[in-house]
Order: C-alpha cells, then structure tokens, then sequence
C-alpha cells in the first residue's frame, strides 16, 4: 500500500516538475530557470527618424520618433521645448506641443507649459526597433468599427 | 631717528645698484666677443622660449585641470557620460581641446584672461558645490560669448561643416545643419548647448523656455 502511495506521490512530482519547466520556457523570461539570472537582452539604437508614428488609440500620448540622449529636461531648462514650444515651431517644422499642456488641473489655461506637463518623458518616450518578445493580439478600433455589419451603426 | 635712517640707507643703495647695473649694460663687453654674445643670447633665448611653451602645455592638460577640485568634482564629472567622453569609436575631446583655442594669439589671449581663474581658485569663488551651481550661468556666458564671437572655432577644430555628411545624419540633424550651418545663419553653440556640461538656469536664453 505505501510502495502504490509512494509511486503515486512521486510521478506526481515528475508531472509537476515538468510542467513548471514548461511554463518557465515561455514568457519574457524565455528557457531560464526561475531561480536564474537569464543573459540582458541586446541593446538597440533608439529610432530616429522624423516620421510620426500612428497611435494605438486616440488619448495615446504621440511617441517620439527621434533619439532624445542627453536632452536635459530639468528646474533649468527643457531641451525638448527648444524646437518643440509655440515660438520655436518656425525654425524647428517641428509639431507644437499640445494646446492641453497649457492646462492646469482647474481646467484653467495658462499663457505657456503647466508645470504638471513640464516633464516629457513622463507620457512620451522614444522606440527602439525590437521584436516583442510575447505576442501581443492588440486590435485597433478603426478595425473593430470596420467589423461591423454593411449598413450597421457606426 | 635710526629708524628712518636704515631704509634710506638701503634706498640709496639700490638706487646706486641700478644706475651701476645700467652702466654696465649700456656699456660694449670688454670681456666677451661679440659672437659669445649673439650666440649664449640665442641659446638663452631657446632655452627661455622652451621652457615658457613647456609650461603653456602643461597648463593645456585636462589632468592639470581636473588637479583642481572645481573641475574634477563638477564639470569633469558631467562630461564623463556625455558623447564627448564615452562613445563609440573611442575619440574624444579633453578640456583644453573645447576650452582653449588652437590658434597661438588666441591662446595666450585666453590664458590671459585664465589669471582672473586663478584669481578664482586662490579665493575660493567656486570651491563648494553651491558655489558653483551660484556661478554657474556666469560662467557658461563666458564660454557662450567666446564661441559665439569666434564661429564656434573650437568645435570647428574636429567637425568641419566642409566633411559633414548630411546623408549619413538623421533626417532632423541634416536638414537643421543644411538650413541654418551651411547657410552661416547659425553657429554651433547656438544649438548645441550644455552638450558636454549640464546647463544653467536657461530662462532668457534665446532658443531655450
């Protein structure tokens, strides 16, 4: 009775073992075992280019299409504006930052940047070309919308 | 009494020293021949010229530079992770190649001008943080104004806008260069500031929020 017991336990032990050596083969972490460190990705250069890239949605924050390395955006300075506020827009092409970042949390506007919007980075960043390491079976809306029935609502 | 007597006493005596040291100047060697004299003049002249550009060059060093505290502690520290430190290829600029120019004239003309820094150090105007972070935008003008006023001569010693090519720059690099560098509206640093040092309060600064 205990030698069936014993047995029981331990092919049960096998089919757990091997399924958690299952699980940790997929995911971000990839082969590694858990209780090890796997090898840092590769670095990539960060894109950089002038071309805007399409919004996943509409509130998205615009992503920066360009390398922003060294660019300080601190109490003295924002190098970010230099091209990208109101005044500077004529030499830059660049595109002027939102009128919605003149807005303080009252709703109120403000003649420049509200401090709450100083800080870029918080909401933008820049991309770097990698290739997702999980899958990702994100459906844009203009694509749901275009399900829709001939004739159907909009 | 005595004690007015001894400097005039020593007063004369210099005075008596320098008018004999004129005499014997003015006054053709009867010792010396001519040649020795050219010739001991030329070598003394060697010697003295060597030792002055010695000691120019070992005042354009960056370990003479970061020797000091101000330097080492502060900018030397912000331009360790910057482009011109740490890069790819391995080429980089060291404080007197962006700091002091090139040019013999305009050299001595700023190191002239590096006494008032001397003045600085033995003073103590920037010898804690806080000090220099209070001198901080006075100081990057200074450097400003020099760049502004010679074409930025000192970047322009490494990157002729004549070798640059725009096809090889990102597309918002190329395009600025070809509007405002190669037409001469601008100069460098009046884009590229606070690439080698973190910047100062920038408000007023045209170009800068």
């Amino acid at each position: 009775m205990t030698r069936i017991l014993s047995l029981i336990l331990a092919a049960a032990l096998v089919i757990a073992a091997s399924s958690l050596a299952a699980q940790t083969q997929s995911g971000l972490r990839g082969p590694t075992p858990l209780d090890t460190e796997g090898a840092a990705a590769r670095m990539t250069p960060t894109r950089n280019t002038t071309e805007k890239e399409v919004r996943n949605y509409p509130e998205q924050p615009p992503l920066i299409p360009h390398a922003i390395e060294g660019y300080q955006v601190d109490l003295n300075g924002n190098k970010c504006l230099s091209c990208h506020a109101r005044a500077r827009t004529g030499e830059s092409q660049a595109p002027m930052l939102s009128i919605t970042h003149f807005m303080d949390r009252d709703g109120q506007f403000l003649a420049s940047v509200s401090p709450r919007r100083f800080f870029c980075t918080q909401c933008h960043v820049p991309q770097h070309d990698v290739k997702a390491p999980v899958a990702n079976d994100f459906t844009d809306i203009d694509t749901l919308l275009s399900r829709a029935p001939p004739g159907g609502r909009r | 009494m005595t004690a007015t007597e001894v400097p005039a006493k020593a007063r004369r005596g210099v005075i008596a020293f320098a008018l004999e040291l004129w005499d014997v100047l003015r006054r053709p060697s009867s010792v010396f021949g001519l040649g020795v004299l050219v010739l001991a003049g030329f070598v003394a002249g060697v010697i003295f010229w060597g030792a002055f550009n010695t000691a120019l060059e070992v005042t354009n060093t960056e370990k003479f530079c970061t020797s000091c505290h101000e330097m080492r502690d502060n900018v030397f520290a912000e331009l360790k992770s910057t482009v011109h430190f740490s890069n790819r290829s391995g080429v980089r600029a060291t404080c007197p190649d962006c700091h002091v120019p090139h040019n013999w004239t305009d050299k001595i003309a700023r190191k002239m001008q590096a006494s008032k820094e001397v003045w600085g150090k033995i003073f103590g105007t920037i010898d804690t943080r806080e000090k220099f972070l209070d001198h901080r935008l006075e100081l990057a003008l200074h450097e400003w104004a020099r760049m502004k006023a010679n074409d930025s001569l000192e970047c322009r010693n490494c990157h002729g806008a004549d070798s640059m090519d725009t096809t090889k720059q990102s597309p918002r690099a190329s395009v600025a260069h070809q509007r405002f560098l190669f037409t001469g509206e601008k100069t460098c640093i009046d884009c590229h500031k606070g690439i080698a040092h973190k910047l100062p309060d920038m408000k007023g600064i045209p170009g800068w929020q």
